[in-house]
């Protein structure tokens, strides 16, 4: 019921948020707000297919943006061919079409890749995907080399008689296609595919055993997961109109992963959280900051070894204890938790900005601006400061874990009681 | 013939080095059932450290400064973060080292910068050895040969004739067996470990002034070592050689190479024009797709050979 509720207040938001920030005064939408929104709902699509693979089917994929630039690519030719009057598909359909881009390539690819499954699995994709990204930069034919291949959108030709000029319409196609994406690959978890797909995961020798083949529910998982990730890069080609050799390269099957892994791949709508946040960050933080990967690897490597099953993972873990009505009892010990966790993000952030600014920072000839006060990066003080709010805030936070962690055990045996 | 011999001779300095960073990634994946993919990383570490200790002891000390603090360095990605990892499982590891390519890419970055480093070979090597056929053979290729060389004899003797190595050799096939027969088999991971980023780091002291030194080192070198791995049979050390040695052949006769599929069809009588994604892909000189085929080669034998050239085992 309650996930329900969850739900129609994400879409409610959606649908919503753009005109939160229209300008009245001069009928104008929010491009950036617009754009970092679209650029979101493709995320999450890009973040959930992925989850088809990792979370669904223990399938560690490092070719997954091949599907999306593939969706991409595939976009733009099909709406220039709209554009030349080749290709009488309305534009609401247009996305089914890369779709189904992705899963042909995903079909051939996945023949190959899923013979194999865990560490060889992962080592296949990551050589097919480096074979998509330098293909793509060597035959000008299909991906333009470098440059990229470029389109418009207005094709003229559209269900609702929308001409798609303005980024609000764009938008709510995405969120609708968003919305169909996620609703089936949520409904595809309930079907015995998924069962299957998860029963290999955990143990195929004992699905091979009751005669289902593991190498099957592999390959279907993955070419339908290269379905859904070809509808996201037909988004993004919608969206920017132009696509380049980037929306294929591995940094992108990267932020897949980073996304799924990170909101958490035991829930499915973990990797949408993780979109969205990984999204949000990406637009604010990497602007602000040149060390934006070394954050994001090190968030990611805490949650590997620290939270295997993400953010979701954790806030599942809380609903034991909310439904015992006993969820006011941590407040206290997550509070004593900020101070020393602050230190410990001041000092580890002070460190690597300082790093950063030293050499990167110098060399881009900018200067570290601090509440307004330039700092000296070759003064003694600022890294004393950050050095011993680090070990501070670590030792520190080392010991309020402990004793976050006896309350955290005292409580779950006694609602498990 | 010129071209041949020097090709051949090129082809088989680029071929060990990859060996050199194949084998390490080998080693450590048909023992502790991981792969490394912060072993490129290391190559590349071990490239700055290298730039960095040459800057105030000289080459020389550095060839074995830096591969010993990479080994260091590898020691403790295995103690305080691949075995915390291991608990959550296979996939866990996985995601532990890929990780860590961001973080050592960016580290890299903030340390020593953008910019391509000045590591460049060293005077008392930078002479050429021969002539052959009007060209020049520099004698520090011919000293990454035997650096090479020398550190395959080293590792085959060292798993094949001492105590240790035929540890590892058991421990390799029969974990549970040797930790049952008293032998202390996390040290022996770790020791496997370190020793493959010891050779990665190795291989980025006399990589790095042969090739550039710089942030994008790893991300270049690092897909095609996974190849060789893949390509070579996972967990196949024989296996690997072969491979490297192909792939070090392969890139660099692609180089000089400039006939395309088109040509090869010519003298059958088919002539080939127009301007479509086929015609292209048909007239496109072997020289311009060199870095394509280590990868549509990886792909071929995966077609053919789902274990690769020598490998024996599924994972």
């Amino acid at each position: 019921m309650k996930s329900r509720w969850l739900i129609l207040v994400l879409i409610a938001a959606a649908i919503a948020l753009p005109w939160g920030f229209y300008d009245w005064s001069h009928h104008r939408h929010d491009g950036f707000l617009i754009s970092v929104l679209s650029q979101t709902g493709m995320m999450i699509v890009l973040a959930l297919s992925y989850n088809m693979l990792l979370g669904q089917a223990g399938l560690f994929s490092l070719c997954h943006a091949t599907f999306f630039g593939i969706g991409g690519y595939a976009m733009v030719h099909f709406l220039n061919a709209a554009g030349h009057d080749e290709l009488p598909v309305p534009m609401e359909i247009m996305p089914l079409l890369a779709g189904l881009s992705g899963l042909g390539l995903a079909i051939l690819f996945g023949a190959m890749a899923t013979k194999q499954r865990a560490t060889a699995f992962a080592m296949i994709t990551l050589g097919i995907g480096e074979l998509m990204a330098t293909a793509a930069l060597m035959f000008h034919h299909f991906f333009g080399g470098e440059g990229g291949v470029t389109t418009d959108r207005m094709i003229d030709n559209s269900v609702f008689g929308l001409t798609y000029a303005s980024g609000i319409q764009v938008y709510y196609l995405i969120v609708a296609w968003t919305l169909i994406a996620v609703a089936l690959m949520y409904f595809l978890t309930l079907t015995p595919l998924g069962r299957m797909a998860n029963a290999t995961r955990d143990n195929y020798e004992r699905a091979q055993f009751i005669g289902y083949d593991p190498r099957m529910v592999r390959f279907i998982q993955f070419a339908l997961s290269g379905f859904f990730a070809g509808i996201g890069g037909g988004l993004y080609a919608i969206t920017y109109e132009i696509v380049t050799f980037d929306a294929l390269a591995a940094p992108l099957s990267a932020n897949a992963l980073l996304m799924a892994y990170i909101g958490g791949t035991t829930v499915f709508g973990g990797p949408i959280l993780g979109a969205i946040l990984i999204t949000l960050l990406q637009s604010g933080v990497s602007l602000l900051s040149n060390s934006w990967l070394v954050y994001v690897g090190v968030m990611f490597i805490g949650m590997v070894i620290f939270a295997p099953s993400g953010l979701a993972g954790i806030i599942q873990a809380h609903g034991p204890i909310q439904r015992a009505g006993r969820l006011g009892r941590l407040t206290v010990p997550y509070l004593r938790l900020v101070l020393p966790a602050l230190a410990l993000l001041l000092g580890f952030v002070g460190l690597v900005e300082l790093m950063s600014f030293l050499t990167i920072g110098a060399a881009q000839g900018k200067k570290l601006i601090l509440f307004g006060n330039p700092i000296d990066v070759h003064a003694t003080v600022p890294w004393v400061v950050s050095s011993v709010s680090l070990v501070v805030g670590g030792t520190w936070l080392r010991f309020e874990a402990a004793v976050f962690h006896r309350v955290w055990e005292r409580l779950s045996a006694e609602v498990s009681r | 013939m010129e071209t041949l011999l020097i090709s051949l001779l090129n082809g088989l300095v680029y071929g060990m080095l990859l060996f050199m960073l194949a084998s390490g990634l080998t080693l450590i994946f048909s023992m502790m059932g991981v792969l490394n993919f912060a072993h490129a990383s290391i190559y590349m570490l071990g490239a700055y450290l290298a730039f960095t200790v040459s800057e105030y002891v000289g080459f020389f000390p550095a060839l074995i400064v830096a591969p010993i603090l990479c080994g260091l360095i590898g020691a403790a990605i295995e103690i305080w973060g691949l075995r915390r990892a291991h608990h959550n499982g296979h996939i866990a590891e996985l995601l532990f080292t890929f990780g860590l390519v961001f973080i050592i890419q960016r580290v890299v970055q903030m340390t020593w910068g953008m910019l391509p480093m000045a590591y460049r070979v060293p005077p008392s090597l930078d002479f050429p050895l021969f002539v052959l056929y009007g060209s020049n053979f520099p004698a520090y290729r011919g000293f990454m040969l035997v650096i090479s060389a020398a550190m395959l004899l080293g590792t085959w003797l060292l798993l094949k004739k001492t105590r240790v190595g035929l540890i590892i050799q058991a421990a390799l096939s029969h974990p549970q067996m040797v930790s049952a027969l008293g032998h202390n088999v996390p040290r022996v991971f770790t020791t496997v470990f370190a020793g493959g980023c010891v050779l990665a780091g190795l291989a980025g002291v006399i990589g790095g002034n042969y090739q550039t030194t710089e942030p994008g080192m790893a991300d270049s070198m690092g897909p095609i070592v996974f190849v060789v791995v893949v390509f070579g049979g996972l967990g196949s050390l024989a296996g690997c050689f072969v491979a490297s040695i192909l792939m070090g052949m392969v890139q660099t006769f692609a180089v000089v190479i400039d006939y395309s599929i088109a040509d090869l069809l010519r003298p059958l009588g088919l002539a080939i024009s127009g301007d479509t994604l086929l015609t292209e892909v048909l007239t496109v000189p072997v020289a311009r797709i060199g870095a394509l085929l280590p990868f549509v080669m990886m792909v071929t034998i995966l077609f053919f050979r789902p274990r690769g050239l020598m490998g024996t085992r599924d994972t």
